[in-house]
């Protein structure tokens, strides 16, 4: 095979991943031949003993937009800065919180002297894995039942979307993944590097800063057959918007009748609503008939569990046989990545999944979470109206979970940062979780500055 | 053309056999699963060792598969400064996210064991580095970033390797070539043909080097090898990246293990490196580890750094927690270093022993074949130049795992078992 037959699949911009194995290979082929060729590629091709690094060239990447904004929160000396930038919870008097049954866990580990730190099977810690699968399918869920689901620990929310991906890259049919407008700003960049096609459906409207649910149907409607589709389980990461059950069921009839796809990203379960069953149930309509599914779980939020890492990917397949083999195939993504997963705090989840006394404690824990923000945003809401702030500002009790999608302009955020100090992300996201009695009066004086004035 | 279309084509066939169902219902039980044509893969050569292993009844058997340490009693260990440290770290306070690069203060004590506690590169801000999932981690992120910004770049991979090096740089989409390493007629090093090897590629090219403890072989060049091998390295510009998984294990001297490295760097390399804590802190399972590229000066460390937070975080946005307090709470403290010195070094001792035991009881069953490369190799593993079939033996008749290509991991030898892997190994290698 000549160089010259490939040329063209090489420089597709959008190649599949067979198509940039090839252009691969070709590099590997003519790299000896054409050198010429190699240094017009990059601008330092050598190493660096003569004084020049092969990495020279690279220029500084821009900041993580959401991490980004903790990045300057961190570096701002004003007492009445306020951090709504990432979501993480953050108690009333704005403290993180360690979930008492967390400590409670993590006690019994330490306590428990047979335990050892070897190496998870790729899969993760398995009881961990049939823990999760049925807090988020159900305990009675027919496919846990009937064996047909496969569940892998992964590295939170990210990670279990990531191997997702990239399962999906190597082994579905279609390589084109929807992702709702706007998503978490991590979503495209994921499946990007997974080796998908991302593309997006309508989702927010900002006219009612709600569901455009018409523009959902109509462009999942117009998706070629067999697409995948990213859907938020709830709790929409940045705006807060879920559709109703009922629009729920006319999604599911929509994709099932198209062979699209779902793939569920579930990282706010118990946490929207304050139930974990309420949370999970657009999943378990999915589940329920019959069809096939992904879904990616965090335990970040919930459990608190953040800096730990810890989440779990679910297939479900139609069969026990399919589900052993994707389980096979799911190991072949993992092990080129980081060979298997970390044990700490899939440990602590198991602990706390595993005793009846501990998981309703957490549950209780949960529910005080998720209350605490449903009244920041009760809070915030009245707050506005007492100031006779101009425009309707009923999304924020409308919207559900950690963020409200404020509907500021990037001009407007920037001015809140400056003369107030507060910190969100550019697209007018705020994690109510970073919110506090004491802190909403600042929050709505500064909403109420920029809805006043032409910023 | 012809390759692509292929693949084009067989893709466009199985979107036409796409099963569209006008049920809206419950009727999806008559559709087939999209995963019909996923094939079962293959078991990790590595890992499913271990797994055979565990479905054994026999009461005899014995694991000298994976590379995970076992005291004399086989028994897993955690190490006395980790269950300190683990104590120490009770009741924290602190859950949330690190940043992408992880913990700075974890990375800073992980670059000095590397570069030296002293280093000027470490001093003048020169090194890019950001924690990582453990060895596997810090390779995987080097390749993708390798790919990103040298996209016409190959690796040079020694023969043999750990098999996942293949399948990292594979994924990553980075073309592999391979170097001539192990000999298997001395057991030893093929230093002419590696020499050869890295004269004859292209100047600039990437190569992957084993710091210390060559896995699977055990055989590491000596010091004045290693000299020479940076001398060439430095005649043809290459770029050099060492994975170094056992610093402190091999000669129980993590300065000495990391004299390859001091080379290099006293050469004037920019090196990269892969360090894990997996085995000389016994911290496996926890996924701690550490990506360290050296740099021209300090301004091209940041933008290498923000480089590589970009890759990490669309694989897992930050890394976990509580090994990298671990490392931290250990490394800091001058007692629990100095405890976590000893007890490497006992590690590395009760290895070193082990094959002193291995090759004499050998030497004494009066075995035709020479077995002085068990004392000569260094590290976890010795590549006992046991055929596959011979392997299988051991399995079947002896119930010993082992890896295929005859890497016998040393960690599982135990002055309880290692009279019976003598005798096993014997009687399957004696008419050789």
């Amino acid at each position: 095979m000549t160089s010259s037959e490939f040329s063209s699949s090489s420089s597709s911009s959008s190649s599949s991943p067979s198509d940039r194995r090839i252009g691969a290979l070709l590099r590997h082929l003519t790299a000896a031949t054409d050198s010429d060729n190699l240094s017009s590629v990059y601008a330092s091709p050598t190493s660096g003993v003569s004084g020049g690094s092969v990495f020279a060239h690279l220029v500084q990447a821009p900041e993580d937009p959401i991490l980004g904004v903790t990045v300057a929160y961190n570096k701002d000396p004003s007492p009445v800065k306020l951090n709504l930038g990432v979501g993480a919870y953050r108690t009333e008097e704005g403290k993180p919180l360690v979930l008492n049954v967390v400590r409670k866990a993590e006690q019994q580990l330490i306590n428990d002297r047979t335990r050892i730190k070897e190496y998870l099977p790729i899969v993760g810690l398995v009881e961990f894995n049939k823990l999760s699968a049925k807090l988020i399918l159900g305990a009675d869920s027919p496919a846990i039942r009937e064996n047909r689901v496969t569940t892998v620990e992964c590295l939170s929310g990210t990670g279990s979307l990531r191997v997702g991906g990239e399962f999906l890259a190597k082994h579905y049919h279609q390589k084109t993944i929807y992702i709702t407008q706007p998503t978490w700003g991590n979503h495209p960049k994921i499946f990007t590097l997974a080796g998908l096609t991302v593309k997006t459906y309508r989702y927010y409207d900002p006219s009612t800063r709600g569901l455009n649910f018409q523009g959902l149907i109509e462009d999942l409607g117009a998706a070629t057959p067999g697409s995948i589709v990213l859907l938020h389980a709830c709790a929409h990461n940045p705006t807060g918007v879920d559709p109703t059950i009922q629009q729920w069921e006319q999604i599911r009839q929509l994709m099932r009748s198209k062979g699209l796809m779902p793939f569920f990203d579930s990282a706010y379960q118990g946490f929207a609503s304050g139930s974990l069953d309420t949370d999970a149930k657009p999943i378990r309509m999915f589940v329920a008939d019959g069809g096939e599914c992904l879904v990616a779980q965090s335990y970040a939020k919930n459990m608190g569990l953040y800096g730990e890492r810890v989440g779990a990917l679910s297939i479900v397949c139609k069969s026990s046989d399919v589900a052993g083999k994707v389980e096979s195939q799911l190991k072949l993504v993992i092990r080129p990545m980081y060979s298997s997963p970390p044990i700490h705090g899939a440990s602590i989840v198991a602990v706390i999944l595993r005793d009846r006394n501990l998981f309703n404690e957490w549950t209780l824990e949960l529910k005080a979470m998720a209350d605490r923000i449903i009244s920041m945003r009760k809070q915030l809401f009245e707050a506005l109206r007492a100031r006779g702030t101009p425009g309707d500002w009923s999304h924020i009790i409308k919207q559900i979970g950690m963020f409200t999608f404020t509907g500021l302009n990037p001009a407007q955020v920037s001015y809140m940062t400056k003369e107030y100090h507060i910190y969100m992300t550019s697209d007018g996201r705020i994690s109510m979780a970073g919110l506090s009695s004491k802190t909403v009066p600042h929050l709505a004086d500064a909403i109420h500055a920029v809805a006043t004035k032409a910023v | 053309m012809a390759m692509a279309m292929m693949i084009r084509n067989a893709a466009a066939s199985r979107r036409a056999m796409t099963p569209i169902s006008g049920d809206f219902g419950g009727g999806l039980r008559s559709m087939s699963s999209w995963w019909k044509s996923v094939e079962p893969a293959p078991k990790d050569p590595i890992l499913g060792v271990t797994e055979a292993f565990l479905a054994d009844p026999s009461p005899e058997k014995v694991n000298v598969g994976v590379g995970a340490y076992r005291d004399d009693n086989g028994k897993p260990v955690v190490l006395d400064c980790v269950r300190e440290a683990e104590r120490r770290l009770a009741g924290s306070t602190f859950m949330e996210y690190l940043p992408m690069g992880g913990s700075a203060k974890m990375v800073d004590l992980t670059l000095k064991l590397a570069y030296g506690d002293d280093s000027e590169f470490i001093k003048d801000k020169r090194i890019a580095a950001i924690q990582t999932l453990s060895g596997t981690g810090a390779c995987r992120l080097f390749a993708d970033f390798q790919k990103r910004f040298c996209p016409g770049s190959q690796i040079y991979i020694p023969v043999p390797t750990w098999s996942n090096h293949h399948n990292i740089w594979r994924d990553a989409e980075v073309p592999q070539k391979t170097y001539h390493y192990y000999h298997p007629e001395t057991k030893g090093l093929d230093f002419s043909a590696l020499m050869d090897d890295v004269k004859n590629a292209p100047d600039g090219s990437f190569f992957l080097l084993h710091a210390c403890a060559h896995n699977p072989t055990g055989v590491d060049p000596t010091e004045e090898q290693w000299r020479e091998i940076s001398q060439l390295f430095k005649a043809k510009s290459h770029f050099a990246f060492f994975d170094m998984a056992y610093q402190g294990f091999a000669s129980g001297d993590p300065a000495r293990d990391a004299k390859s490295i001091r080379i290099f760097l006293e050469d004037g390399h920019h090196i990269g490196i892969s360090q894990s804590y997996a085995k000389n802190m016994g911290l496996y399972g926890q996924r701690v580890g550490c990506l360290s590229v050296l740099c021209e000066d300090a301004k091209q460390a940041v933008s290498v750094k923000s480089q590589l937070q970009q890759l990490a975080r669309p694989m897992y946005s930050n890394p976990p927690l509580h090994g990298a307090q671990l490392v931290s709470t250990i490394l800091e403290d001058p007692e629990l270093k100095s405890l976590w010195l000893k007890e490497v070094k006992v590690m590395a001792d009760r290895i070193i022993g082990m094959r002193s035991t291995l090759r004499e009881s050998l030497e004494k069953l009066g075995s035709p074949l020479s077995w002085e490369h068990v004392t000569k190799q260094i590290g976890m593993f010795c590549y006992s130049g046991l055929t596959p079939e011979q392997v299988d033996r051991l399995t079947s008749e002896y119930h010993i795992y082992m890896t295929r290509n005859g890497r016998i991991s040393m960690a599982g030898v135990t002055t309880g078992n290692v009279g019976y892997l003598a005798n096993a190994i014997h009687e399957v290698t004696k008419s050789s």
